[in-house]
């Protein structure tokens, strides 16, 4: 493998920066389990970053990790160039990392809107007294937020279901609604698991180019779990293959699918 | 036919997000608030002020206060009868030490002093849920009543127990004490009702009130997005005990003027708030108001048609209101959790569609 340490360019003349988020020898272990073994990998500046692998390779454990919401047993998480100490999950998300999840995670009472200035959580700034009052800087901060809100639901192109609870909408559209809450953020890193599991090709289509849209329009780093190999060679720059808690691989797309490991972990080789 | 979005425009965020989006319903606001400040206090008596526009008021302040925390935080609470007491005893306090200083302070006060008191007892809430959070606020109901009535410097140590409010005056108009007029409580909780109803619309509008509502949907996605769930349950269990602190403190010195902590704070008084936020609808400031309208209204109602014009015996009619009130719980927690509300809801709904349904 060419050394990447100062960035790349892609074949289609994208530049990929320098380490962004650094995962060092992480284990995870729960009781018995061990959902994740030493497993090192890098995420770079502007980037769209695959990992795949079967079921229960620990892939969702993984961005669990990377969210603060599991703590791993042994390793080490780097985020821009420095070790990162333990956080809560709210904290790490102050730091610029949204998600989506594989089971879709909305707030299932709360309208589309609503749901995505909650992603906008992290940038508001007005005491309780003024939203209290409705007054100064509440006022004006939620109608600035709205303008950006506004720019990613034209973005995604949800205008028409902005005012609906949405657990009355369906599959497909609450998961584009998710993937809108994790960009009201303006993350710096977005994790997205499973984007387009369980949708029709065309959803899939949709969302394949709404995610190479976001990185491309707004410069996000992606990290993203997927299924569909097709996709996963489509979209993504470089690719991690686990299987059973491990990592078997890691590279191009081109480099992953002629790995012998990844071809038996997919073909389903015993394990013996 | 006049109840319509068409021709009514949106012009900024602002506008989009105000309380009232369709011009009617705007106009029906400003009708209820002309005819509750310019047309009842002339003709409120007695009977009325106390059986019916008082409590309601009151109720109102304290569903609204349990309907933040229920509704829109997800957190179950059975201390609301408790966080009154603690609204009481707090202006009775406040009254009693500082009778220099205006009675509107001391129920503010009051609600400030819950309202850490309300925080203190919702720490057990970072750890636990549901039905055990239940138990923890209802040990809290119990342990405040049993505190109110077991340490004298609560109510001053006087002989019976008891607390009494002593005159207090607004712009020289009582509105505490056996002296105080039917217009004069009126008016007095129907100011603190419409500023109230106002600051929790405000707050469960923006901001915090989004992060209440993300915490009930789904906290662990509230959480990892970036809602701070010590800062979200912390400030529900804080706001939600100041307004039933302001109702505690109204409920004692305007409505009462004197309270025995165990008979109008004990645990039928959380239950009965209670079934104002679920009947009137969990999530909703007009269904705060119209749960406890209903909860107020039903007794009267029942007891002027059953025993006033058919001649049933008192208690038959008692009873009937329990087993009115029972089912309705039970059809509402099953049918609607939204409540009366989301019933006034859909009705509107209908409304701005017809005559054309499609
Ligand atoms: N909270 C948990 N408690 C116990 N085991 C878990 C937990 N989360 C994940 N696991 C286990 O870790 C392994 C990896 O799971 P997961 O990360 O969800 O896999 P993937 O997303 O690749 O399908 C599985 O064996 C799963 O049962
Ligand atoms: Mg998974």
């Amino acid at each position: 493998m060419k050394d990447m340490s100062e960035g790349y360019t892609t074949a289609d003349g994208r530049k990929i920066g320098g380490t962004m988020m650094e995962m060092k020898n992480i284990t995870l272990r729960f009781g018995g389990v061990v959902a994740i073994k030493d497993i090192s990998f890098d995420i770079r500046e502007g980037e769209i970053r695959a990992i795949i692998g079967p079921n229960g390779a620990g892939k969702s454990s993984m961005l669990n990790v990377i969210s603060g919401f599991y703590i791993p047993s042994e390793g080490e998480v780097w985020f821009h160039g420095s070790k990162r100490p333990q956080m809560k999950p709210y904290q790490v998300a102050q730091q610029g990392i949204a998600r989506t999840f594989q089971n879709i995670a909305l707030f299932k009472g709360m309208s589309t809107l609503d749901n995505m200035m909650t992603g906008r959580m992290t940038r508001m700034k007005s005491s309780m007294a003024q939203q209290a009052m409705w007054w100064g800087k509440a006022q004006k901060e939620e109608s600035e937020h709205r303008e950006a809100v506004e720019k990613i639901i034209d973005f995604l192109e949800i205008q028409a279901i902005r005012k609906t609870p949405v657990g009355r909408l369906p599959y497909g559209l609450q998961k584009r609604v998710e993937l809108g809450r994790a960009l009201a953020a303006e993350p710096k890193l977005l994790l997205l698991d499973e984007p387009m599991a369980g949708m029709n090709v065309e959803e899939k289509e949709d969302m394949s180019r709404f995610i190479l849209d976001v990185n491309d329009e707004f410069g996000t780093t992606i990290a993203l779990i997927e299924h569909d190999m097709g996709v996963v060679m489509d979209l993504s720059d470089r690719v991690v293959v686990m299987d059973y808690g491990k990592k078997i691989g890691d590279g191009t797309p081109d480099e992953v699918r002629n790995n012998q490991d990844v071809i038996d972990a997919y073909l389903g080789v015993s394990h013996d | 036919m006049f109840y319509r979005e068409a021709g009514d425009f949106k012009t900024s965020y602002t506008d989009d997000s105000q309380t009232f989006p369709i011009k009617f319903d705007r106009w029906r606001y400003y009708a209820v608030l002309a005819v509750a400040f310019g047309v009842i206090p002339f003709i409120i008596d007695d009977y009325w002020a106390n059986a019916v526009l008082v409590p309601f008021l009151i109720y109102a302040i304290a569903a609204i206060g349990l309907n933040i925390l229920t509704g829109y935080c997800g957190q179950v609470s059975l201390g609301t009868g408790g966080f009154m007491a603690v609204g009481a005893y707090a202006c009775y306090k406040l009254m009693t030490g500082f009778p220099e200083i205006s009675i509107v302070f001391h129920v503010i006060g009051a609600g400030f002093i819950t309202a850490g008191v309300g925080a203190l007892f919702g720490l057990p809430s970072l750890r636990i849920k549901g039905f055990y959070l239940a138990v923890a606020t209802l040990a809290a109901q119990f342990f405040l009543v049993w505190l109110f009535n077991k340490v004298p410097w609560f109510y001053n140590n006087s002989a019976s127990g008891q607390i009494s409010a002593p005159e207090r005056t607004v712009f020289g108009i009582a509105v505490t004490g056996p002296n105080t007029e039917a217009w004069a409580k009126y008016l007095i909780c129907l100011c603190f009702v419409v500023v109230l109803a106002w600051v929790a619309r405000n707050l469960t509008r923006g901001t915090i009130g989004r992060s209440w509502m993300a915490i009930r949907d789904m906290d662990i996605a509230a959480e990892i997005i970036g809602v701070n769930p010590l800062k979200a349950k912390l400030t529900a269990f804080a706001v939600s005990s100041f307004f039933i602190g302001v109702a505690g403190a109204l409920f004692f010195s305007v409505y009462l003027g004197a309270v025995e902590v165990g008979e109008v704070f004990g645990i039928q008084k959380s239950f009965l708030i209670l079934f104002m936020v679920i009947i009137g609808g969990l999530g909703s400031i007009f269904g705060s108001f119209a749960g406890a309208a209903f909860m107020v209204l039903m007794p009267v109602l029942l007891k002027n048609v059953l025993v006033g014009q058919l001649g049933w015996p008192t208690d038959l009619a008692a009873h009937l209101d329990f087993m009115i009130v029972g089912a309705l719980i039970v059809i509402f927690l099953i049918a609607e959790p939204h409540g009366l509300a989301q019933l006034w809801r859909l009705a509107k709904e209908k409304l701005r569609l017809w005559p054309f349904p499609h």
